[in-house]
């Protein structure tokens, strides 16, 4: 009974990282058609810039708008300078986010010298939150909070808003979209940078449960691109619901079936890729 | 298309010139097995080429047949007392038959979403490798393999082992250029770039890209299988997403849909890997720095882009450039 | 006839006693092998200034001769280990190598190294079988075995701390399938019982699911874990409203991490056959010059290079600094005697491996830093423990999968 309740809110914690780290991804996605490889990257270096941060002496919540402002300035420069320039050809697009990633994994062994780092947990929410034989961690009930809003702002922000109207418009035709004189030109910069700042803000918050060390952009970026497959192109629902599903699935596999440990994040990938190519949510097929 | 042009036929038997006298030309055996390294990694990224450059479809896992094919080779030879051919053999089929196996999943979705996929299954063969210690050794890899001696020769000896694996190029490059200009290698061309009317004209599109990702397959297991040999031991390492990236890497970098490109960028990968790195410590970052480079302003690759730009310096105007990368965004509708 | 032969042989003896002469002048090339980029850099970088101290301390000469330390970046990767060791071997002319950073890359590079016939010190590589079951005749290591510092510990946590039950959370491959078999070997030789044996990937984002299998029966938590590793499983176990003591091995709060670690790591026991908080004037000495040098404790990664370099130190002194006879070079390596040192005295034995004192260590905090302050100190500990060598060496290498013999 209580193998249950404590795995599944494992699973629903951890599902709430991913989609924290694969919301950007899923926006970034969905409209530009860019598979960003560089988000685990971004993710990474978000963390360790929030490190600094709190480093500096600023506090937890300070660094967090600090680790995505730097992070959604990087991605500005890299979308104006970089991606812009490749613009209509989608696969080059995904090879120089391939390179990118290169480069700020050795950036970040260079500045931050490879150490593993913990990001210190605010003081207020460590610790754990009992009921009864239930322990908790406070904090990873916060991470869920965190996502739950942020599904809600971003479902807002696109349902709601003049800005999210021409995000849908753009995901679901872009050249009707830009017939209908949407200026994707502007539309483009803003979403990788939102998405960009997500990944950066989203490696501070994860820090405490995750640390930071060279190889967490390749651990993580496999991930982010398992939800966004599972979930559907361009779903923030698909993304919402496909982190939880997978956060499941790896708290409830781990402990079930230990031997597919390794495994058992990318069998359900491939099988819904090949049963049903549009996710579980997308309209299209990827 | 594929090495018609009258300059690419010189410069590649310069390139083949330069390949044969390789071992007279060095002082070292370790530059013989540098060279050695480049011929094997120069097969594996002809053999994506064939995917990426002529099929339009970009892997993410093409490691898988390396690997596969090298935990094989060694298992057989040094484990399950196979013989030298008869182990390759077996090997090499075998992960035939996994990329069979991979290309009927993979090829259920095109473009990014088959990019995803054999990501997904790249993952799973590394998680097998790594998780299946009892057969595959672990993190520790498997070792033992001990190099054949073919009608004699003794492979041991790097120079020689240079020469059988420099067959095997010469062998993968003349099969692969037969097959890009067989009608099969034409449609999968035709395929990559107007699916739609290959489709109506009555190809069976489906069946052209997944013989040729099977025929990819074949040439990433012999690579696998050269690797295993050269190396004598095999990790997990080797199926590894970065190994599936550096592979990419290497046939973008030195230009897809061409013959000499991939041989070209995989030269430019082993080297700063392995030779360069020992001057630059940030060799890495390099690496990345060269690839965005070049994905951003040679698009089509070394080999063309440096022909191009002998081209634009000659002329001193720009020939129109053609989208190197295919652009195989289908939007559905 | 036979003039014709002293000629030659008085001629052939110059010629050899001028290419002596001029060898003995000759800086002696070491190739050191470490991991510059990608994930275990921090260890390579630990490694690097482990090295340097050393050399420094010697001023860069060793019995006479000059040392040329040629640095490669294996970037921890096998295959490019292979390469290395060629580019050392074959084109720098390297004649000892001191590295690589990972059992797999070690064990890599074995075949090649018996080929060649170089002799090679590790500095850090702890995979049991390169002492044990494949000793490679070219090859001593300078740190202990995966199980050697965790054999005494499961006898302290039976005898002394008196656990009856525990769980082991280890990371999923060799090194940690090692530790746990070593550990869990004699701990129920002397009464105690492993009751659940946890494998997390090495790469496992986070150890929430594990720490919440943890069986509720268990006395204390064995934890095993290499790299940041400890460093995550610590900062969560707390957090879970876990109370149960941690043991752990000695990467799991190991210097090099534990200097980023907080009160989560207090009262930590673990074992090693290193601690910087070892009360030696050696130690200090060693201890105060890496300090000052690069502002942290050495640990792990940082003694095992510098002692590796020490044992090169120690066979040059004993061939004179002539290691043109590999054979007795090899012999004097085998036979380093180190009277003070970090580790304290060490020996080898005839596999090519230290007999170290193993050091129990409890994390406390010292001068507001972290430390792992030792508490019991076992002597002379083999990599067999107190098992017959032949006996141990009949039963198959620690596994996964490993369980003691009834």
């Amino acid at each position: 009974m209580n193998f249950w309740v404590i795995q599944g809110l494992n699973g629903l914690a951890f599902g709430s990282l991913l989609f924290i780290l694969a919301s950007g991804f899923s926006l970034i996605f969905g409209l530009m058609r860019i598979v960003n490889l560089s988000h685990g990257a971004y993710f990474m270096l978000g963390a360790y810039v929030g490190l600094s941060a709190i480093d500096a002496g600023v506090s937890f919540w300070v660094a967090i708008l600090i680790g995505g402002l730097a992070i959604s300035v990087l991605g500005a420069i890299i979308e104006r300078f970089i991606l812009r320039r490749l613009s209509g050809q989608p696969l080059a697009q995904v090879l120089v986010t391939l390179g990118i990633a290169f480069i700020i994994a050795d950036a970040c062994v260079w500045i931050w010298t490879g150490d593993p780092r913990p990001v210190p947990m605010p003081r207020e929410l460590a610790g754990a939150f009992r009921v009864q034989q239930l322990a908790f961690p406070i904090y990873r009930l916060f991470v869920i909070g965190v996502a739950f809003t942020l599904a809600a702002t971003l479902w807002f922000l696109l349902e709601r808003s003049r800005l999210g109207a021409m995000i849908r418009a753009g995901v679901d035709d872009l050249s009707m979209a830009r017939a209908m004189g949407i200026r994707t030109s502007l539309l483009f910069p803003v979403v990788f940078c939102l998405g960009s700042a997500l990944a950066g803000a989203g490696g501070v918050l994860a820090g405490p449960i995750l640390s930071v060390y060279p190889g967490l952009d390749t651990d993580m970026l496999p991930l982010a691109l398992v939800v966004v497959i599972l979930g559907g192109i361009g779903s923030l629902l698909g993304a919402f619901i496909g982190s939880l599903i997978i956060g499941f699935i790896y708290s409830y596999g781990q402990a079930l079936f230990p031997d597919l440990a390794y495994v058992i994040l990318f069998l359900p990938m491939v099988l819904v890729l090949t049963l049903r190519p549009t996710g579980l949510f997308g309209r299209q097929a990827i | 298309m594929i090495s018609t042009s009258r300059p690419q036929i010189v410069l590649g038997l310069v390139a083949i010139a330069a390949l044969l006298a390789m071992p007279w030309l060095v002082t070292s055996d370790y530059y013989v097995n540098i060279a050695t390294q480049i011929v094997i990694a120069a097969i594996l990224a002809m053999s994506l080429n064939v995917l990426v450059g002529f099929g339009g479809m970009v892997s993410l896992g093409h490691a898988s047949y390396l690997g596969v094919a090298a935990y094989l080779t060694v298992y057989l030879t040094a484990h399950a007392g196979f013989g030298p051919l008869a182990g390759a053999l077996a090997a090499i089929a075998a992960t035939t038959i996994l990329a069979m196996l991979f290309g009927y999943l993979a090829l259920r979705a095109s473009g990014l979403g088959f990019l995803m996929i054999t990501l997904a299954l790249g993952q799973i063969l590394w998680g097998i490798a790594y998780r299946w210690a009892s057969l595959t050794g672990g993190d520790n890899g498997l070792g033992g393999a001990v190099r054949p001696h073919p009608l004699g020769v003794d492979l041991m000896n790097p120079t020689a082992f240079f020469y059988f694996a420099l067959i095997f190029l010469a062998a993968a490059m003349w099969l692969i250029s037969r097959f890009i200009q067989s009608g099969l290698g034409q449609s999968l061309q035709g395929a990559r770039d107007q699916p739609r009317r290959m489709r109506a004209l009555g190809y069976n599109v489906w069946l052209i890209q997944w013989l040729s990702f099977v025929f990819a397959g074949f040439w990433g297991a012999i690579a696998g299988m050269l690797y295993a040999y050269y190396n004598q031991f095999v990790s997990p390492q080797t199926l590894h997403l970065t190994t599936s990236a550096e592979t990419l890497l290497m046939v973008i970098a030195g230009g897809t849909g061409t013959l000499f490109g991939p041989i070209v960028g995989a030269a430019l990968v082993v080297i700063l890997k392995n030779v360069v790195s020992a001057y630059i410590t940030r060799w890495l970052m390099l690496l990345g720095i060269i690839f965005v480079t070049i994905v951003m302003f040679m698009p089509e690759g070394l080999v063309p882009g440096t022909r191009r730009l002998r081209g634009i310096v000659r002329k001193r105007r720009g020939s129109p450039t053609t989208p190197a990368l295919p652009v195989t965004e289908e939007r559905p509708t | 006839m036979r003039r014709i032969a002293t000629l030659f042989s008085t001629t052939f003896l110059m010629g050899w006693a001028l290419v002596t002469a001029s060898e003995a002048a000759e800086p002696l090339k070491v190739g050191f092998m470490t991991v510059r980029s990608g994930a275990l850099a921090a260890g390579g970088r630990q490694m690097e200034e482990g090295l340097q101290l050393c050399i420094d301390a010697h001023r860069g000469e060793m019995a006479g001769r000059k040392i040329q330390i040629i640095t490669a970046d294996t970037a921890g990767q096998p295959a490019v280990t292979k390469t290395k060791a060629q580019e050392l071997i074959e084109r720098d002319g390297a004649q000892v190598l001191i590295g690589p950073l990972a059992a797999f890359e070690a064990l890599a590079i074995d075949d090649y190294i018996r080929q060649t016939k170089t002799p090679i010190i590790s500095p850090s590589a702890a995979a049991e079988d390169l002492t044990q079951r494949k000793p490679n005749p070219w090859f001593v290591r300078a740190v202990g075995t995966s199980a050697q510092a965790h054999h005494p510990l499961g006898e302290y946590a039976a005898k002394e701390l008196h656990y009856k039950r525990i769980a082991i959370v280890a990371d999923d491959f060799a090194f940690g399938h090692e530790i746990a078999a070593g550990f869990q070997r004699t701990f129920e030789q002397n009464g105690g019982k492993v009751i659940q044996k946890l494998w997390s990937p090495l790469n496992a984002a986070e150890y929430g699911t594990y720490i919440s299998q943890i069986d509720p029966n268990a006395d204390a938590v064995f934890a095993a874990f290499a790299g940041g590793n400890g460093i995550k499983f610590l900062g969560e176990y707390k957090n879970y409203g876990m109370q149960k003591p941690i043991l752990g091995a000695m990467t799991t709060v190991d210097e090099g991490i534990l200097k980023r670690m907080g009160d989560e790591a207090l009262g930590v026991i673990s074992a090693g056959w290193y601690s910087a908080a070892i009360d030696t004037p050696a130690n200090k000495k060693f201890v105060e010059a890496v300090r000052k040098s690069y502002g942290a404790d050495p640990g792990y990664y940082t003694v095992g290079a510098y002692m590796a370099c020490q044992f090169l130190n120690n066979a040059l002194e004993q061939v004179k600094g002539d290691i043109s006879d590999k054979a007795a070079f090899m012999k004097a390596l085998r036979n380093v005697n180190i009277p003070e040192s970090p580790y304290g005295q060490v020996k080898l034995d005839q596999y090519g491996q230290p007999i170290l004192d193993i050091a129990i260590r409890k994390v406390e905090r010292k001068d507001g830093k972290l430390q792992n302050t030792v508490i019991k100190t076992y002597p002379a500990v083999s990599q067999f423990w107190t098992y017959k060598p032949e006996e141990f060496l009949k039963s198959p290498v620690y596994s996964r999968d490993w369980t003691p013999v009834k």
